[in-house]
């Protein structure tokens, strides 16, 4: 009964409640002892069982009273980087050491108030700075896939929503929230099997949410199908006037825009993204995904992006300048870590000296450097008209198509410590995430096939501007036709 | 190499993040590979190309000029490793 | 032009000021929490304030509005589009590790403010730029031998900077351009001006140089809080730049701060290492944008303003120039005047508010909003002079028992018997006395000592306890004496 209920989709979930097969109480107990049973991946930094099955009592009252929400008993995981009111919140960092937020994160107040229930808190890159989920300073997070002659290297699960990604796809939580900056909820989501999708900038509210790169960062929803990313999100999303950046649009119904297919749509293929060195692999699956989308009736449209080339260099400016600035504020004065000094400079530099994990390091001080007296017209502000230029591309492409179609990642998942001595190695893992990201166009990254390896591998889907609904119909059609049914080795309860 | 040893102590001052000495040559290493993989941005024409200010094509909403918060002092100092009698403390600044 | 003589000749003096003036708003320029001033620590803090993880500043629309209100009383051009950014730096009493401010696109530009010095002259100062930020919290370093306390209450309480050009050539010119600064600032409501709590705050940037010469290396002396202090500093600091230079010296740009016990400026060593702000467009907020139809909205509501109202009340009331600036210096005084003038000769009004009222008030210590004698009160006064109910002089010691008491004239004036005389026969009878007295003088004075007639004057309203109408005192003494 329990990996049966494990096993369910939001979805289905939601329907058996309605049904009354069983109730949130029970669900969410399958889900504690599945938490418990994945300990060993260290997805989850702080597990909040208590808490959990208190939700899952009153949402179970709540649908006994007809008064479900769209998200009601179904047990979830929230990436560390969502301030929860009470529960530790440490983005993955030393430097926030036994910080319990007195207040919630509009998202996750969303999630609640649409009746999720809280299985804990999952691991991360350290201010979700990553692209492997190595460094956490709560330890690296294990892809629960396996490469099908190896058994024995543990996989990275793909960062920086790690945990997430390794949680859900264990079936560890029916879902979880991840936040994507330059790829962060796609990639994983492509390492792990599972669907992952980053809305446009403004859909979500970035209150309350740990901020890596103010610009870039949003929330979105880590779940096992197309359909749970359509009701999560509309859980999800909404305007906040807390948030200066999030737009004041009504939320569409993104579950009724699943249906209808991509009939008559016209798919952009970006010439660009056929890059020098792309495994053949990879090639292979974006053409399987061409022919997935054509056969369901979609025109198929060349595309030119021209400017792709230099996003990752222009993310790679941005994200760290913005980050050296939001990160200041972890100063041992006010909460987190402090290491004492003689003098308050020495606290400062101690504090965030020993708080701050190496990458964290290394992209405060670039961040500091591109930003410093002189050099910010040469790297800043070329960046950003770099940015202008990469956003440019998009719209006039958006001027031919509805959704453009590429693959998520390079590669499937790779090995733990693998990547780790060459940094710019670790940055291409976003070559394919990073462009929609500056552009701040909703993406889905969806899993369409196995590598040679038998790993898994995403396709992505990205579209308009608050065009959420086109980019989830054409998802829906590659989930369709993928058929992909094939798990990970290390499943909860089996 | 684009950053010497001393640029890496200065900005590292600059963050306020404390960088052995041993440390400064290395780090000088990897920091400017990445500055130079950065370089080709200057391969773009950006010529009267405005930066990106917002992704979203929007303006500031503007707030109300009204007392919605505050008076909450005991979450303010809920997570301070040090406070006294309502302030945070931290070690004494020398003006 | 004022110049400072030195050893090896006259040396101009060249200032610039920054003005940080606090916005009047309930709330905090980014955040809902109270902008009152002295309340407990951290009391009027929200967690935006204090920076916690994850928050996020939306602005404030007050305080644009009085950005921009202040820019149309400077006559600045008001920018459409202007830009938040952040300044990078780290101190326990920014908690966001950066300040957010205007850095490259100001909502105000250019504009100008016109002072009067006390010689007659009009100086024009131009004003650079104004821009919003952020207030910082405060560090209190007496409370303990080993730390500094942290009070965030006024950490994001909004502030105007407002830059001058280098205009000034002295002492004198930076106080009073401050002080006219302060008063429109005041009249539009923008900022109470109180330098003494810290409303108002300047720092001055001071140079010297030969006549004619490029400008010379300048010299910040911060967060000046009194007039007094402005021109003390900058004095100070203008004859030491002059000593150094003279002496074979050069002057290093740095800050300095001004010690108002000793006198004197001194660097100030703990800022001296390079900053560098790192200033970007703050990406957690969106450009401003006005619509022309805002600021007009914002011009039209504008009060007048002191340059205006001194000019209406010369043209009016044919005020001086000086009794004009004197009045409309505070809005409230100028409001007292006006109110008080309706109907009556505005002259004699003038007179009586800038000589014996504000004299009182300031021996007193008083406001004119906590005067003891209303508009409506030396109105009543001023008219009963007017119908010749008492004299001028009488009127003086009414109008010093209605600051004491706050009664009104006519009551006091009852109360104490202190109507004018008039009665002809009444008069004569105290004149007849009067010769009768001083046999004396009244031959000498009939003999052609003619200066003599004003003891008789005095004798004769001496007598009468001041009430007697001195224009018939005049007449009936000339009457019986030279008649």
């Amino acid at each position: 009964m329990s990996s049966e209920l494990t096993g369910l989709t939001l979805a289905t979930a939601r329907d058996g409640l309605a049904k009354g097969d069983f109730t949130s109480v029970e669900l969410t107990q399958a889900h504690v002892a599945a938490v418990e049973a994945v300990r060993p991946l260290n997805a989850y930094i702080t597990e909040t069982p208590e808490k959990a099955l208190e939700m899952a009592a009153e949402s179970d009252k709540r649908i006994a009273a007809g008064k479900a929400g769209a998200m009601e008993g179904l047990p979830i995981a929230i990436k560390d980087l969502f301030c929860t009111k009470g529960v530790l919140t440490t983005a993955g960092s030393h430097i926030l050491d036994g910080f319990h937020p007195t207040y919630e994160s509009t998202v996750t107040a969303n999630l609640f108030g649409a009746g999720a229930v809280m299985l804990g808190k999952v691991n991360l890159d350290e201010f979700a700075m990553g692209s492997a989920n190595m460094t956490s300073y709560y330890g690296a997070v294990e892809n629960p896939w396996k490469r099908k002659d190896d058994k024995k290297t543990k996989l990275v699960p793909g960062g920086s929503s790690g945990g997430s990604a390794a949680a859900v796809a264990a079936r560890a939580a029916l879902a979880a929230t991840g936040t994507d900056t330059g790829g962060s909820i796609r990639q994983p989501a492509s390492f792990t099997g599972i669907v992952g999708l980053k809305p446009t900038y403004g859909r979500c509210s970035r209150w309350g949410t740990v901020a890596f790169a103010s610009s870039l960062d949003q929330a979105g929803p880590m779940t096992r199908s197309v359909r749970d990313a359509a009701i999560m999100l509309g859980a999800m999303a909404g305007f906040d006037p807390k948030d200066s950046t999030s737009m004041d649009k009504p939320v569409p119904n993104f579950e009724a825009a699943l249906d209808g297919g991509v009939k008559g749509m016209r798919i952009g293929i970006p010439r660009e993204y056929r890059m020098d060195g792309m495994p053949a692999e990879i090639e292979k699956l974006w053409q399987q995904g061409i022919g997935w989308l054509k056969g369901a009736g979609a025109t198929i449209v060349d595309i030119d992006l021209p400017h792709t080339k230099y996003a990752l260099a222009a993310y790679y400016i941005v994200a760290p300048a913005e980050a050296s600035s939001n990160l200041a504020r972890y100063d041992g004065v006010r909460y987190g870590l402090r290491v004492p000094g003689q003098t308050l400079q020495e606290m400062y530099e101690n504090t965030r000296a020993e708080g701050f994990g190496r990458e964290v390091k290394r992209r405060v001080l670039i961040g500091t450097y591109v930003l410093s007296a002189g050099y910010y017209d040469a790297y800043y502000l070329k960046a950003q008209k770099v940015r202008s230029r990469i956003a440019g591309d998009f719209r006039d492409a958006f001027d031919h198509v509805d959704a453009i179609l590429a693959p998520t990642a390079p590669n499937a998942a790779f090995g733990q410590g693998e990547n780790m001595d060459d940094p710019i190695a670790m940055y291409l893992n976003d070559v394919f995430t990073v462009p929609a990201s500056l552009a701040g166009l909703p993406a889905i990254s969806v899993p369409a096939g196995l590598s040679a390896e038998g790993l898994p591998l995403g396709l992505q889907i990205i579209g308009r501007p608050f065009d959420e609904e086109t980019v989830l119909r054409a998802a829906r059609s590659l989930e369709d036709a993928a058929d992909f049914d094939t798990k990970p080795d290390f499943i909860a309860g089996r | 190499m684009s950053l010497d040893k001393a640029t890496v102590a200065r900005i590292a001052h600059l963050a306020r993040i404390h960088v052995p000495e041993q440390d400064l040559e290395p780090l000088a290493g990897e920091l400017s590979t990445i500055l130079d993989w950065v370089e080709q941005l200057a391969e773009v024409d950006t010529d009267g190309v405005a930066p990106m200010t917002s992704v979203v094509e929007m303006t500031a909403r503007w707030r109300k000029d009204e007392v919605t918060d505050g008076d909450c002092a005991e979450d303010v100092l809920a997570n301070a490793p040090e406070a006294e009698m309502g302030f945070y403390t931290v070690p004494k600044v020398m003006e | 032009m004022t110049m400072l003589e030195g050893r090896t000749g006259s040396w101009e003096v060249v200032i610039g000021l920054e003005v940080h003036a606090q916005v009047i708003s309930n709330a905090k320029l980014f955040s809902g929490a109270s902008t009152a001033f002295g309340a407990e620590p951290n009391s009027q803090v929200s967690i935006v304030d204090a920076a916690m993880p994850g928050m996020l500043p939306v602005v404030n629309e007050r305080c644009l509005e009085q950005a921009v209100r202040t820019g149309l009383a400077l006559g600045a051009k008001i920018n459409l589009h202007s830009v938040f950014a952040r300044k990078n730096y780290f101190y326990p009493d920014l908690p966001q590790g950066y300040q957010i401010s205007q850095f490259e696109e100001p909502i105000v530009g250019e504009g100008e403010v016109l002072v009067d010095m006390e010689d007659g002259v009009t100086k024009t100062v131009g004003i650079e730029r104004l821009h919003l930020e952020q207030d910082a919290g405060k560090s209190l370093h007496d409370q303990s031998p080993a730390k500094s306390f942290i009070d965030l209450n006024r950490s994001g309480v909004s502030l105007m900077e407002i830059v001058s050009k280098p205009d000034m050539r002295s002492a004198e010119e930076a106080s009073a351009y401050v002080s006219k600064l302060r008063s429109i600032l005041r009249y539009i409501g923008s900022c109470d001006g109180n330098m003494q709590e810290g409303s108002l705050r300047c720092d001055a940037n001071v140079s010297v140089r030969k006549p004619g010469d490029e400008l010379g290396t300048r010299c910040e002396i911060k967060n000046v809080n009194s007039l007094r202090f402005l021109r003390q500093a900058i004095e100070y600091e203008a004859a030491r730049q002059v000593e150094i230079i003279e002496d074979g010296g050069t002057i290093n740009q740095e800050t300095r701060l001004y010690d108002s016990g000793k006198g004197e400026t001194r660097s100030m060593r703990s800022k001296e290492e390079a900053h560098d702000y790192r200033y970007f467009p703050d990406p957690d907020l969106l450009p401003i944008t006005l619509t022309p139809e805002f600021v007009e909205t914002q011009r039209a509501a504008l009060p007048e303003l002191p340059d205006e109202k001194k000019n209406r009340f010369i043209a009016d009331y044919g005020l001086s120039i000086y009794d004009a600036g004197v009045l409309v210096a505070e809005r409230d005084t100028a409001d007292f005047f006006e109110s008080v003038a309706n109907g009556r000769d505005a002259k004699i009004v003038a007179n009586w508010v800038i000589s014996e009222l504000f004299g009182r008030l300031n021996k007193a210590g008083k406001d004119i909003n906590d005067s003891p004698v209303s508009a409506h009160s030396l109105g009543g006064l001023i008219d009963l002079i007017a119908d010749d109910t008492i004299s001028g002089s009488i009127a003086k010691k009414v109008f010093d028992d209605m600051f004491e008491t706050g009664k009104e004239a006519a009551i006091i004036v009852k109360e104490q018997g202190l109507e004018q005389v008039t009665d002809t026969g009444a008069i004569e009878g105290i004149i007849d006395q009067v010769i009768a007295d001083n046999p004396d003088k009244v031959a000498e004075y009939r003999g052609g000592k003619d200066k003599l007639f004003g003891f008789f004057v005095g004798q004769t309203m001496r007598a009468s306890q001041g009430k007697a109408n001195p224009g018939m005192v005049n007449d009936l003494l000339r009457k019986k004496l030279d008649g």
